[in-house]
């Protein structure tokens, strides 16, 4: 599997990460050598495997509705970059 | 024998029979971590002044008359992954370098419960991707036995404290070995539970199907002790196990003779270092002459494990690790004109290389179109994988491998080589991606570096895996064996 | 325009009446101070871990059953990775290819017809929090107390037909999802949200034209106002042999038009994969079948039972099932005072007039089946009169007092007893000796105004019925 650069600008602005010129190159080199290194598993036929997204058979867990105390305000936001009353405060989404 | 060098059950000894109070136990521990830290650089945050105030509490409860647990008052490290309410918890990346969490993480409080007392947060790679600790995105940790080498990673800090003799026990996560390997490197005992054996709640999430946390200590005894502490269901996970958890200390000194062992030819051959094997190959000797069978026995996808990893492990990081965004808590680039911006800015200049490396793999290995051959592709190998270890059950009890194909190799020498780095984790990342429980225990050493053999166990069997260790332990033990600091050592340092 | 076929499919989304969010025990509460229902797991704190409310399960399958869905025994949660600031994880949790439940449908009627839509799918997912952005669009504030109140997703086949039909769906749905209390399906306070995919082709047609997706109709007037704008537009573009580009447009309420959102044209990849941290769930029999017992009788059934088994018309029975509580307001009254289409006549006149003015509805207002029921037995006693019984239920209605307090104390009951009235009317005749001579010469209008008399002698509390009675027995 080949990547080239295009795939590496698509994906980081799917992954929100600015990338120079210097890392596109070098990520773009890079996960092609992975990817490359990954297609060994084309190998295996698993076209009548079924996938494990969880490794032990756990079903059905759940919580009652019950009601806990939430977190204070001030601890909500104590770690906030900006904050404005009561409110986590963010740089404008441009539509 | 300074108290900082002693064992947990040691320790406990003393605190019960009321010869040596917590406070004592942890002073000297604090004299210790300020002698050697310059060295081994293992601590993100020492929390003396929080600890010290645990001490005394637990001292006050002793002298009230409170019940001795095995580790009421026995000091110990946390990885920077675990949340500790009140103290910082970075997870060694530049993101979160300011993040102080309002809530603990289920075995900080089991731990705090048991009267245990926190002494630091320990480095690691970046969000637990690496093998070196070298990713930290502050500093890297250094092998006590030669600090011109690496401790191993990704719970590098937590496995050289342990080595350095800077605290009795710790607390590491391990994803694709990230427990066992700086274990191995460091020459300590890491245990990687079963998946499901201990809460993840304030765990920081990596790989959230294969993170499991579990203990570092100096012997096998150690390890079951924190085992007890730990392991169990929790309402707050959903993915923690409801199977009951036995007294793992009743394992340690039970004769091993029936138990049999499995030894898979791959474990022998990809990549591994001559010496590595005989050492291994002796240590398995050692434990067929204590009477366990041995079955040879094949693991035949295990070549494969190591590629579906690196799909499987990036893929769900690159979800995990997306709410660091500069929104809520941590890192926020502050000069940007739109959010898109801030986004993006705050996660290029908080993320470190590799964390971001694993982000764009990942991101890659489930977009549109690549679902399928990558990520669904590499979930149904792990099918495979884990089907060989359920087939080799069949015939064994625990399988024994060693636990990294070489020694710890020195700090620098692989970061400019990704696969070459990953190629470390090539026998602990089945076991991972297979949800079974492990242990390494130290077997020998080449040229003063430790090296360690892996016992694998059936799912949720920790007991005789630590059965087994601890009779190795016992037939071989290494007691004597102390790192050196290399050149630090005494008027070095 | 009648060469061209609308194809309409809808996405509603709806917020479930549980006490707790779905992932963690925060209340669900709605309109409290900014932040303040949150917790590490809603926050998305790094390390918390998501522990699904049962209960939400329970009212996602209620929801299922009630829209003739079938329940997938094996569903499951997925992540859907998208970056904004009201999404604290940076994804939600969905659910992509195993919902809770699949291929429903909902009958409905319309222009005298019944129309049959069907139900996609019902899933699962966690609610996003709330944006607010400065006046002066130089930054934006977030509230994430909402963060997490758990959601039905309904997604309706593209089988309707036109703007009306959309919006006669949507009152069809939500008047099914009023009746299993699933949610308050408040589309102002936004517990009940709809988007609405739109296409145009030919008739006859078989492929699906390009769509649009509409957004922001906070209303059922706004959805049928903003479905037809978008239709219209559609069609001129058609006319005008131009391309309908695939696009997320936004009702504008106020210049009443469709606006396009052209929020980047970033393809949407939300690279969904199933959700680690929740472990499968097994929907099997003992759930369902838990749930089903919660499974009320729904509209249609209801009305159709009641032109049955009370013999109403199907108007009447249409408008009482409109709502789970005025239907068993009707029955509960219809129990006590066996006379259906005098129940039905007063719970649909009298009762939802005052109603309607005062704002109140069957929950919150004073006056139970049973004052009702009271007020109806004095009514057929003859103790009050028709118009005495409306004057009475005002008062009633204002005060909350029982219909035997109000005529006790204001002396408003009616006069019926024989004698009385006897005595009465001979004083009236003894009065009227013109208007008597008058009947008795055959002039009949001349009863009215002897009954009139009579009426005003009493200050019209005499029974009208008895008085005439008599008058006619004594002038024989």
């Amino acid at each position: 599997m080949k990547i080239e650069k295009k795939d590496v600008e698509y994906i980081a602005e799917l992954a929100r990460l600015e990338v120079s010129e210097y890392e596109k190159e070098m990520f773009t080199e890079q996960l092609s050598h992975i990817l490359n290194y990954v297609k060994v598993l084309e190998e295996l036929n698993t076209e009548d495997i079924s996938p494990t997204f969880h490794v032990f058979p756990i079903k059905n867990v759940f919580r009652s509705d019950q009601v806990k105390e939430s977190l204070s305000r001030e601890e909500v936001l104590k770690n906030a970059p900006g904050q404005e009353k009561g409110f986590f405060k963010v740089p404008r989404v441009i539509e | 024998m300074n108290l900082y060098q002693l064992k947990i059950h040691e320790a406990h000894e003393l605190i019960r029979d009321r010869k040596v109070s917590s406070e004592e136990l942890l002073l000297s521990v604090l004299a210790r971590v300020e002698d050697v830290e310059g060295i081994v650089q293992g601590f993100v945050t020492v929390t003396g002044d929080y600890a010290l105030k645990k001490a005394r509490e637990t001292d006050q409860k002793i002298d009230r008359g409170q019940k001795v647990g095995p580790l009421t008052g026995i000091p110990f490290a946390l990885k920077d992954n675990m949340c500790s309410k009140d103290i910082l918890t970075t997870c060694s990346s530049k993101i979160l370098k300011n993040f102080v969490p309002p809530y603990n993480a289920e075995v900080f409080d089991r731990l705090e419960e048991q009267g245990a007392v926190l002494v630091g947060k320990t480095n690691m790679d970046e969000f637990a991707m690496g093998s070196s600790t070298e990713n930290s995105g502050y500093f890297s940790t250094r092998n006590p036995w030669d600090p011109a080498r690496v401790p191993g990673g990704s719970s590098g800090g937590s496995a050289a404290v342990v080595a350095a003799d800077e605290v009795p026990f710790a607390l590491g996560s391990d994803t694709g070995g990230s427990i066992r390997q700086p274990a191995s490197y460091c020459g300590v005992v890491g245990m990687k539970p079963t998946y499901g054996r201990v809460s993840r709640y304030g765990l920081i999430a990596f790989a959230s199907s294969l993170d499991q946390i579990g203990p570092l200590t100096r012997d096998v005894r150690d390890c079951a002790l924190v085992m007890n502490a730990i392991c169990g269901q929790d309402p707050k996970d959903s993915t923690s196990a409801p199977v009951e958890v036995p007294d793992y200390s009743s394992f340690i000194g039970k004769p091993v003779k029936g138990i049999r062992m499995g030894i898979a030819e791959e474990y022998f051959s990809l990549g591994i270092n001559d010496e590595v094997r005989k050492i291994v190959e002796k240590a398995i000797a050692r434990l067929d002459s204590l009477g366990m069978g041995k079955v040879e026995l094949s693991l035949p996808h295990t070549s494969y494990a190591l590629p579906a990893y690196y799909l499987v492990s990036p893929a769900e990081a690159s979800s995990n690790l997306a709410r660091y965004d500069g929104i809520r808590y941590g890192f926020r680039y502050e000069d940007s004109e739109s959010l898109l911006e801030t986004y993006k800015k705050t996660r290029s200049v908080g993320f470190g290389t590799e964390v971001k490396r694993r982000i764009m793999l990942g991101t890659y290995a489930l977009s549109s179109g690549y679902y399928d051959a990558y990520y669904l592709k590499a979930q149904k190998v792990r099918t495979l994988i884990k089907s060989d270890f359920d087939q080799a059950f069949e015939k064994c009890d625990v399988i024994v491998t060693p636990t990294a194909p070489t020694v710890s190799f020195r700090t620098g020498e692989k970061v400019r080589d990704p696969l070459q780095m990953y190629l470390n984790d090539v026998f602990t990342i089945p076991v991972s991606m297979s949800g079974l429980p492990a242990i390494s225990i130290p077997c020998g050493f080449i040229k003063g570096l430790p090296v360690g053999l892996q016992i694998i166990g059936k799912p949720f069997d920790e007991g005789t895996i630590l059965q087994v260790a601890a009779a190795f332990e016992e037939s071989m033990p290494f007691e004597d064996m102390k790192p050196g600091f290399g050149s630090y050592a005494k008027g070095g340092a | 325009m009648d060469k061209y076929e609308v194809v309409i499919g809808l996405e509603v989304h709806l917020e479930l009446r549980t006490e707790t969010k779905i992932f963690c025990p925060c209340p669900t509460t709605f309109g409290d101070e900014p932040n303040t229902h949150v917790c590490p797991v809603c926050l998305g704190l790094p390390g918390v871990l998501p522990v699904l409310n049962k209960r939400a399960l329970e009212f996602a399958v209620l929801t299922g059953l009630a829209l003739n869905c079938d329940i997938n025994s094996h569903s499951k949660f997925d992540r859907k990775n998208y970056f904004y600031p009201d999404l604290p994880k940076a994804y939600q949790i969905s659910q992509y290819d195993f919902p809770v439940a699949k291929q429903g449908h909902l009958s409905m009627q319309t222009n005298g017809e019944t129309r049959v839509i069907g139900i996609n799918r019902v899933h699962l997912e966690e609610d996003a929090g709330k944006l607010i952005h400065s006046e002066d669009g130089l930054y934006s504030l977030v509230d994430y107390n909402r963060t997490g109140v758990p959601l039905v997703e309904i997604v309706s086949e593209p089988d309707i037909r036109s703007a009306e039909e959309a919006r006669v769906f949507l009152e069809a749905l939500k008047r099914i999802l009023l009746y299993t209390r699933v949610s308050d399906c408040k589309m102002e306070e936004g517990s009940l949200r709809c988007d609405a995919n739109i296409s145009i082709r030919l008739k006859g047609e078989t492929e699906l034209g390009t769509k649009t997706e509409l957004k922001n109709m906070n209303s059922f007037k706004a959805v049928q106002k903003g479905l037809e704008f978008e239709v219209e537009r559609q069609i001129e573009r058609l006319e005008r042999g131009e391309r309908i580009i695939q696009e997320t447009l936004r009702w504008d309420e106020g210049s009443a038009e469709t606006i396009s959102m052209r929020s980047k044209e970033e393809a949407h990849d939300y690279r969904y994969f199933p959700e680690p941290d929740l472990v499968p769930m097994e929907i099997g029999t003992q759930i369902v079948e838990e749930v089903k017992k919660r499974l009320p009788e729904l509209p249609q059934e209801k009305k159709e039972r009641f032109v049955i088994q009370y013999g109403l018309p199907e108007y009447d029975a249409e408008v009482l099932t409109s709502t789970r509580e005025m239907a068993d307001f009707f029955e509960d009254c219809v129990k006590g005072f066996p006379e259906p289409k005098i129940v039905s006549n007063w719970v649909m006149g009298e009762m939802s007039r005052h109603m309607n003015a005062a704002g109140l509805d069957f929950c919150n207002n004073k006056v139970l089946p049973e004052h009702l029921v009271e007020m109806l037995e004095m009514l057929q006693q003859g103790r009050i009169s028709g118009k005495m019984a409306k004057d009475i239920f005002a008062e009633m209605f204002s005060s909350g007092k029982k219909a035997e307090q109000v005529v006790a104390e204001k002396g408003l009951e009616q006069i019926s007893d024989q004698g009385v009235l006897e005595g009465i009317v001979e004083e009236v005749i003894k009065n009227n000796p013109g208007p008597v001579a008058d009947y008795r010469a055959k002039k009949k209008k001349a009863l009215g105004y002897l009954v009139g008399q009579a009426m005003k002698a009493t200050r019209g509390s005499a029974n009208p019925q008895m008085v005439n009675a008599i008058l006619r027995d004594k002038l024989k």
